[in-house]
């Protein structure tokens, strides 16, 4: 082992569903000798494999880059989305983040919109379906366009990449008190409003991804703020306030 | 008329809603402290006052309807709002923490709202459907507000009030779009100035009245 790093022993409270239908609970599982240097979900390997060799079900979670940047993992751990570190994933959260002896709660996202598939996978098409919904630009194909034909000012591009970091990780509802979708529906209408290809759009886009995200059972924004603190990628709700006078320019403009 | 109901059953909509009713309570709330200063310069003045007041006849009718009609839609949304965010999540979780971004007053937004509709029930019961004639209004204020019940119970009305607005004042400009790095600062600072205004403001009324009583 490399020097400094070190073992704990937790004790994990993780959810445990058979499926969508199934009653859930939590379940206790002491975990001995967790290396520091481990990731989160590194340690639920280490788990799932003491678990297999015992002859019994893994505990099942969304991942896939394990950098980052997917936004596919995610669960609430110790009641925060993505656990305590700020502007962080779940995979990019390490062990060293807890003391030995720490009990660690760990649960899926929920809301009404993130039908649990099992254990720790909720079903995050809704979000997808608010994409299909208006989140994207139209445009004739043909030869590649010369690039920075359009000019774009420095301070708008800045804006627009900041909410085009979004992965749609989900953590934004998952932390919400209302279960809200706002912080991600307005990082994408904002990366494709501010920016001149956008445009065209604007109006229709607000008004059809606001109305299927409100069809899906998200509930409603109360300005928490809950969103922007989980945030893996800091996503700011001016986002929010953007995609407010959207709406209202699309409605009464 | 489609496009208007549609707009307004949105969830922006209701939000919009929300935030024009609550922006037109703070600037009643504003006036309506103004006015009870009057009460600090002794009968003569809070009667002239209440005179005034009354002597704009059907200017304050308007106002009074106005004023019912925005109660109306603010209770009514409100009340669906926080209906719907509470069936958002059915199986809500075993360990949750704040995260760095709710506050007192906005955890507690619709709670405080559920006080307030009963304190303005109270309270118009008192003042304002109360047998009264402009003389007779300032002896009213006193006898009722001097009575230890009503005077906690108005203090404690006061301290909702601001914690509701602690929130909602910040969370309207918000809601109407209005959020950029250069003034949400300013806004927020505001908001925690203007609560604090409504409830040293109205909240010392009684406590003075118990005083030289
Ligand atoms: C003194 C009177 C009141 C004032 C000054 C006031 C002011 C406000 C303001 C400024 C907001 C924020 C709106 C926004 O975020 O856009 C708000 C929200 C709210 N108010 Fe009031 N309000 C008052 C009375 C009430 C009453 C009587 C209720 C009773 C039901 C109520 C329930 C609510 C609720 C539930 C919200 C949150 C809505 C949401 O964000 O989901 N308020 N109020
Ligand atoms: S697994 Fe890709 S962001 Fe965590």
């Amino acid at each position: 082992m490399r020097q400094g790093s070190k073992t704990i022993n937790i004790i994990l409270k993780v959810w445990r569903q058979k499926g969508p239908k199934e009653k859930g609970r939590l379940e206790t599982i002491p975990v001995k000798d967790v290396s520091t240097d481990m990731s989160f979900l590194e340690m639920l390997d280490v788990v799932n494999e003491r678990l297999t060799l015992e002859g019994k079900e893994p505990i099942e979670f969304d991942n896939d880059c394990r950098e980052g940047i997917c936004g596919m993992c995610g669960a609430v751990v110790n009641g925060i989305a993505h656990g305590p570190e700020k502007g962080m994933t779940l995979c990019q959260l390490h062990m060293r983040k807890f003391l030995d002896g720490d009990t660690i709660v760990v649960e899926p996202w929920r809301s009404r919109a993130f039908p649990i598939v099992k254990d720790l996978i909720v079903d995050r098409s809704a979000l997808d379906k608010i994409i299909q919904a208006g989140g994207f630009i139209s445009m004739a194909t043909g030869g590649a366009p010369d690039a920075n034909a359009i000019p774009i000012a420095q301070e708008i591009a800045e804006k627009a990449m900041d909410a085009a970091a979004c992965i749609g990780c989900g953590a934004c509802v998952a932390a919400c008190p209302n279960a809200s979708a706002m912080l991600f529906v307005g990082a994408k209408i904002s990366q494709l409003a501010l920016l001149p290809q956008g445009k065209p759009e604007a109006a229709e886009r607000a008004l059809s991804m606001l109305g299927k995200m409100d069809d899906l059972g998200f509930g409603n924004c109360s300005n928490e703020r809950e969103c922007e603190a989980v945030c893996p990628k800091e996503i700011k709700i001016t986002n929010i306030a953007r995609f407010n006078r959207e709406f209202i320019k699309a409605s009464f403009g | 008329m489609n496009w208007f109901i549609n707009t307004l059953s949105s969830s922006i909509g209701k939000k919009l809603m929300m935030a024009v009713t609550g922006l037109g309570f703070v600037g009643f709330l504003t006036v309506h402290l103004i006015g009870n200063l009057t009460l600090y310069g002794g009968q003569g003045l809070f009667t002239s006052y209440v005179e005034h007041l009354h002597a704009l006849g059907l200017l304050i009718t308007v106002a009074e309807l106005g004023l019912l009609l925005f109660a109306v839609i603010h209770i009514v949304i409100g009340t669906l709002l926080f209906y719907q965010n509470l069936i958002a999540r059915p199986v809500r979780y075993k360990v949750k923490k704040n995260a760095g971004g709710r506050t007192i007053g906005s955890e507690t937004q619709p709670y405080t709202g559920f006080i307030i509709l009963a304190f303005i029930i109270i309270h118009l019961l008192n003042f304002h459907f109360a047998e009264h004639t402009n003389e007779t209004l300032f002896r009213l204020v006193f006898t009722k507000l001097a009575s230890p019940l009503y005077m906690i119970t108005y203090i404690v009305a006061m301290i909702v009030v601001a914690v509701h607005v602690s929130h909602g004042f910040w969370s309207l400009f918000q809601t109407l779009g209005a959020n950029h790095p250069k003034y949400m600062p300013i806004i927020q600072k505001l908001g925690i100035a203007v609560s604090l205004l409504f409830g040293v403001g109205f909240g010392f009324i009684p406590i003075f009245i118990s005083l030289i009583a």
